[in-house]
């Protein structure tokens, strides 16, 4: 009995403690948050603009602005790949077919980079896995 | 750049149905509205339109954008009946670079029709029209055609202080190519051919059929993506006293129409690729007319799909627009004359559309 009424009141002290610290990131904080996710999509920006592949075709011929991206559906099931895909998949195929290049590994700065302007061009636009 | 005997069969097989097309479901069904006055013997032509060839390297060209040309012509050149013309609708380059519009004009010396042309802003501004004037055709000019007035403008100017910022004339042509480019700047028809148009267009009877081909739209619809002609407004009035008017152009990549007052505005089909329409682009608001059914989204795995070519007919006055989409039902999108404006033929109604793509 005694036993748990310590751990309750650990629990709580901890929870307590948790939110306090979570809580405490300043403007400061928010503004070089901003600014690094900023930097990396105007590197997105770059690269969505510029031809990476081998035939001078650039993402923004077909995407203006990023129109008709949605990564706001993503992961979802790709029937033309025959697998629920990321965007990043989708993006490797655009490299791939379209642009006729090379595509990116998933994880590497470029592919951050286009995400990142990607989702950025699509902000308010409403979350709807598995649609589109 | 091979073609296999399988893709050519599959392509011959697609322009064998365009060559027989049934013509007779094409009449114009709506009759002689009280502005269908005009008397002139009807008449069909083709429109192709933005094809975009990019020069890669030495004879090398994007093929994507070779084969939507070479597929528009080959089914342009089976068409029954044969059309009295064709006219192209501009952005034949990418870049305006001499290697690409020589390789359009190679492209288009195979079809067997006269061609009526008209300059995109990838074909302007890298020598600011200097080339096409020289090889192709004059940038505005107009001519009569079986009782209708046909006025060619080029619509694709803009300001001086916008042309003359730049260090190189390629410099300029890539920021006038790039669609969503914050440094753009919005195409003008400009006063002093504005001033041809009126003097043009004075010698006509209100009663005569005028068609305007012009590259982008004469009105206004997103600005951000330029599809926007800023003194539209100044044309349109020295198109108001006639009966009827139609503007064709090209340029939006997409099946859109509109009614301004007396004028059918219709876009025309690209070979290249589709434009998403601007109100998928929700940050900033857009003025895509009511009235256009859309076309639905276009799928990537299919480099054709939402791209083609149009047929159109001049009955009564009014344009019968015969959108000709690959990997997609054709469209005929007729002027209603009891509605006084453009309706699909097939989808105007909710119950009757395509339901909407979502696997995309």
């Amino acid at each position: 009995m005694g036993c748990m009424k310590v751990l309750t009141l650990g629990l709580a002290l901890l929870a307590a403690a948790t939110s306090v610290i979570g809580d405490e990131f300043t403007e400061e904080d928010l503004k070089r948050w901003r600014a690094e996710f900023m930097e990396v999509k105007e590197k997105g920006e770059k690269l969505f603009h510029s031809t990476m592949g081998s035939n001078h075709v650039s993402c923004d011929q077909c995407h203006p602005n990023a129109a008709n991206t949605h990564p706001e559906t993503y992961p979802k099931f790709q029937q033309q790949l025959g697998k629920v895909a990321t965007l990043r998949e989708m993006i490797n195929w655009c490299l791939k077919n379209p642009l006729e290049g090379e595509p990116f590994p998933l994880d590497s700065k470029e592919m951050i980079a286009l995400e990142a302007y990607i989702t950025w061009e699509r902000r308010d636009v409403p979350l709807a896995p598995g649609k589109h | 750049m091979s073609i296999t005997r399988r893709k050519f069969l599959k392509q011959a097989g697609v322009a064998g149905a365009a060559a027989t097309l049934p013509f007779s479901l094409v009449e114009i069904s709506w009759g002689m509205g009280q502005k269908g006055k005009a008397e002139h013997e009807p008449f069909t032509f083709a429109y192709i339109s933005d094809s975009h060839l990019t020069h890669i390297k030495g004879t090398r060209f994007t093929r994507n954008f070779d084969q939507g040309l070479r597929k528009a012509i080959m089914e342009v050149n089976l068409m029954s009946p044969k059309p009295d013309f064709v006219v192209y609708g501009g952005d034949l380059a990418q870049l305006g670079k001499p290697e690409e519009l020589d390789h359009g004009l190679e492209l288009m010396s195979s079809l067997r029709h006269p061609v009526r042309w008209v300059i995109g802003e990838h074909d302007l501004y890298l020598d600011m029209g200097k080339y096409w004037e020289d090889n192709i055709s004059p940038l505005h000019y107009s001519f009569d055609h079986k009782g209708v007035h046909f006025a060619v403008l080029n619509s694709i100017l803009t300001y001086e202080e916008w042309i003359n910022q730049w260090s190189t004339p390629m410099e300029r042509m890539l920021n006038m190519a790039r669609l969503d480019n914050p440094k753009g700047s919005p195409f003008m028809v400009g006063e002093a051919q504005i001033q041809w148009l009126k003097e043009d267009l004075a010698k006509q009877d209100p009663s005569t059929p005028i068609v305007v081909l012009s590259h982008s739209p004469l009105y206004k619809i997103f600005k951000p993506w330029n599809f926007w002609t800023d003194d539209a407004e100044e044309v349109q009035a020295l198109l108001q006293r006639f009966d009827r008017v139609t503007v064709l152009h090209g340029h939006v990549h997409q099946v859109l129409y509109n009614q301004i007052g007396n004028i059918t505005f219709y876009a025309m089909m690209a070979t290249a690729w589709p434009w998403p329409y601007p109100v998928s682009y929700v940050q900033k608001p857009n003025q895509v007319p009511k009235l256009t059914v859309f076309m639905n989204r276009a799928d990537p795995f299919h480099e054709r799909d939402a791209t083609g070519w149009d047929i159109l007919d001049l009955e009564s006055g009014a344009i019968t627009n015969h959108y000709q989409l690959w990997q997609n039902e054709y469209r005929t999108v007729a002027y209603d004359f009891k509605l006084d404006h453009p309706v699909d033929r097939k989808y105007q109604d909710e119950d009757q559309r395509i339901p909407p793509q979502r696997h995309y």
